[in-house]
């Protein structure tokens, strides 16, 4: 396993991880770019765009494009989120080159206008399909309220009235100064052949524009709050806590990892306990969410309408029990093994490794060793467990329902 | 593609499958046994799963809180599931713990604690996993799709039905485990970093005793065309659909998955590209194959918004008709290169080889190589797929839509346009 790395006169960088005994390689580019970097105005231009660039380019038609990606006999995709922007898609070594010539022709896109009338309907159909699944409306609106007038406020998929009216020149726009190489990251893991791919992306890329990008960094105003929002067909009650955790940047996030697994871990974890196992609640978990700047301890619960006031006692009561019910060795050794062995068995696919590698670089600029990351858990002490977990008693929150009725 | 498949029959009837994958750092194991909803007794629907939950809460040397921590140290991934006729344990970990995690599966298996006091808990689970489908229109579609296709009995869903789980008592699960949890019939696939030989000594001592009945095989399977609307307050309009198709078992298998292949693998499939990218009609469409004993079925999804159900359906009926016209050398060749990929990069993922293996077994008594699948596969032509669909040409149809309006079936139009 070996760590590779290049930036082109362009401002592309180039990472990879270098497995010479895997079956596959796994190629993405990463964008730096995400629903936070957008207007309000066009609140889900990044997402929209990420359709777009599976339209076709100046070489290639949409239908090309789609079936070159089948033809590779790729398993390819993209994904949208507050931050990032992500193309990727994993091949047998014999097809890097076409994989690379075709990934880096899409960040090149048409952007027609034909093109962009018809997938707007089927952006806005992937707006009804999360708008009828209640929990989903739920976590949009936490995120609203937890980040107010912050741009992590901003929906990724925008709303109905914002892809609606929104413009194909704004989206051309939008691509030239953010899909620029010095935003862009090309990442690779697995039987990579890097010294072609290095040369590839460098012929391929050349013609590609720098632009200034840069991203508003700031922190949030943490408040309280309660909101409930109403969905009548629901059947069941989706509650949602959003409190301050630690950023992508903040040592303090293995802390808030193991913290969140001890006490809100989907098996084994004190919620797990409490709400659960009896059978009292559908779903009660603890998680994290990491930003830039700052970063998100979140707790989720599912249950019937009868059982949420007090089974959302319950789950106050394990969050804020710091003091009297204090973090046991055996807990940390159970969260820390349990994670540790996760990202073992998972980073036996290069597909998976590719968004480990590819999220730290965007982040951090840094390349770790699954050997290495496993360590980061385990420095964690009991003291800092410990004393975030007291911390936990007294913090601002959001909290939203989704409830059948008012 | 080098690849050795081991398999190994104990006197008691259990089934031991081995694939070697020295290149791993994980062993994963599915560990199955001959028994579904389909042999829940009638009025206890739900039973099946309720007692693979009671299981799991306490076995062997652990309680119930006891054997979640014991996995969780051991950093044992794990999951557990019930079908029609199955119900199976599955578990991935490193390989030094593998020996201790085998332990606990097993136990679970031949000696269930099944605490009188955490039956309610259990319960109670169960009838919120049910509960939670109506939230989730999709779900629901295919559990209803599934209910009124294969009947009474092989329609069950595995979450049970609220009164089933309300009637069953300790002994139902009791019962249920004894005369169903049986060694005859059952499978343990096994892929991932571990010697063969070392690994039949170890099942010969942890399960080689375990010597228990028959489980009686259920009547044949039968599919019923029917057609059924569910109202929902909804934006979209989930559409599940189902037509007749060959098994897994079947000698020309993999000529309807690969008619099934060009319908909807990948994105220049022919749903995607008619549904979805020229109409812009919906987000998701898909159809995929479904074997239930030897009875096989073609499903399709497809959710759009409410007033375009209508031209959905049509559009999505009329592309699965096409079949019929002809299937270009580019289709075929993209759907090849995909499975060629895809056989590669099986040996990345104990885990879905253990849970492939055990399928097979099931279905053909024997684990086909990687070259075997791809010979089938190279097999393929686009004359003897257009035969095989008008041989086996969509019928029994079945759907059920749920959404603020009903939408019609137009079958007869189909029938003659296929015929």
């Amino acid at each position: 396993m070996q760590f590779r790395s290049e930036t082109l006169d362009n401002g592309l960088e180039i990472i990879a991880e270098v497995n010479p005994a895997a079956f596959s390689l796994a190629l993405g580019y990463f964008v730096k770019t995400g629903s936070r970097d957008e207007t309000p105005e066009l609140a889900g231009v990044s997402h929209f765009l990420e359709h777009m660039m599976f339209k076709g380019t100046a070489s290639r038609t949409s239908v090309q494009v789609n079936r070159e990606l089948d033809d590779l006999g790729s398993q390819s995709n993209a994904y949208t989120s507050e931050e990032q922007t992500v193309y990727y898609m994993s091949v047998l070594p014999e097809n890097q080159a076409h994989a690379i010539d075709l990934l880096s022709d899409m960040m090149r896109p048409s952007l027609n206008d034909d093109d962009f009338q018809m997938e707007r309907q089927v952006i806005i159909e992937e707006i009804a399909m999360y708008d009828d699944q209640p929990p989903y409306g739920g976590m949009e609106l936490a995120m609203e309220e937890f980040f107010g007038d912050h741009p992590l406020s901003r929906r990724v998929l925008g709303t109905r009235e914002t892809v609606g009216a929104m413009e194909a020149e704004a989206m051309r726009a939008y691509h030239r100064a953010r899909y620029a190489p010095n935003n862009l990251t090309l990442v690779a893991a697995g039987a990579v052949d890097f010294d072609a791919l290095v040369e590839d992306a460098k012929r391929l890329t050349s013609h590609w524009i720098p632009s200034d990008a840069t991203r508003t960094l700031a922190k949030p105003t943490i408040r309280d709050k309660q909101s409930t929002l109403v969905h009548p067909p629901a059947t069941q009650t989706y509650t949602l806590q959003y409190s301050l955790g630690a950023g992508a940047n903040d040592s303090a996030r293995y802390t808030y990892r193991i913290l969140s697994s001890i006490l809100g871990d989907d098996t084994g974890s004190r919620l797990f306990w409490e709400l659960v196992d009896n059978g009292l609640a559908e779903s009660a978990v603890a998680f994290t969410q990491e930003f830039e700047e700052c970063g998100l301890f979140c707790t989720y619960m599912a249950c019937t309408p009868e059982a949420r006031s007090a089974n959302w006692q319950r789950l106050e009561d394990v969050l804020s029990s710091g003091k009297a019910k204090p973090i046991q060795d055996r807990e940390i050794e159970l969260a820390k093994n349990k994670i540790c062995s996760g990202m073992i068995l998972s980073s036996e696919r290069p597909g998976n490794r590719l968004f480990t590698i590819g999220n730290a670089w965007l982040n951090r600029e840094k390349y770790e060793t699954v050997a290495q990351a496993t360590q980061n858990y385990q420095r964690v002490t009991k003291d800092e467990l410990q004393a975030t977990f007291e911390r936990l008693a007294d913090r601002k929150n959001i909290t939203v329902s989704v409830v059948p009725e008012a | 593609m080098q690849q050795t498949v081991f398999h190994h029959r104990f006197p008691n009837g259990l089934v031991l499958l081995g694939e070697p994958m020295p290149w791993l750092e994980s062993v994963a194991f599915t560990l199955l046994t001959p028994v579904g909803t389909a042999h829940e007794p009638a009025g206890r629907e739900g039973l099946a799963g309720l007692t693979l939950e009671m299981m799991q809460r306490g076995a062997g040397d652990f309680d119930s809180r006891a054997i979640v921590e014991e996995l969780d140290f051991l950093g044992v991934e794990r999951s557990s599931s019930v079908t029609t006729l199955h119900t199976s344990i599955s578990m991935a970990s490193m390989a030094s713990v593998f020996e201790p995690t085998l332990r606990i599966a097993v136990s679970m298996l031949r000696e269930p604690h099944f605490p009188e006091e955490e039956l309610e808990e259990a319960r109670q689970s169960c009838l919120l996993e049910l509960a939670s489908i109506e939230d989730d229109p999709a779900q629901k579609c295919f559990k209803e799709l599934k209910r009124i296709r294969f009947g009474e009995i092989y329609g069950r869903s595995s979450l049970g039905t609220e009164e089933g789980l309300t009637a069953i008592d300790m002994q139902d699960c009791r019962s249920f485990w004894e005369n169903g949890v049986t060694s005859h019939g059952a499978i343990l696939s096994v892929a991932g970093n571990f010697d063969w030989e070392s690994l039949v000594q170890l099942v010969e001592k942890l399960l080689g005793d375990w010597d228990v009945g028959k489980t009686p095989a259920p009547p044949a399977v039968v599919a019923f065309p029917q057609t059924k609307h569910i109202y929902h307050d909804s934006q979209q309009t989930h559409i599940a659909l189902a037509y007749d198709s060959v098994p897994y078992q079947h000698p020309e298998y993999y000529r309807g998955r690969g008619l099934v292949g060009i319908l909807s693998d990948g994105m220049s499939s022919r749903l995607f590209i008619e549904v979805r990218e020229k109409r812009g009609l919906v987000y998701a469409v898909s159809a995929s194959v479904h074997s239930l004993d030897r009875c096989g079925s073609v499903l399709c999804y497809a959710g759009t918004t409410a007033p375009r159900a209508k031209e959905t359906l049509e559009v999505t009926l009329q592309t699965i008709q096409s079949l019929a016209s002809g299937i270009d050398p580019d289709e075929l060749s993209r759907l090849k290169s995909r499975v060629r990929t895809s056989l590669v990069m099986e040996q990345e993922s104990s885990s879905s080889r253990s849970s492939q293996m055990a399928y097979d077994w099931i279905y053909l008594g024997r684990v086909p190589t990687r070259q075997e699948v791809l010979a089938e596969v190279e097999k393929l032509t686009c004359e003897n797929m257009v035969e095989f669909f008008r041989n086996h040409p969509p019928r029994n149809w079945t759907m059920v839509t749920i959404g603020p309006e009903p939408i019609e079936f137009p079958s007869g139009a189909l029938a003659d346009a296929v015929s």
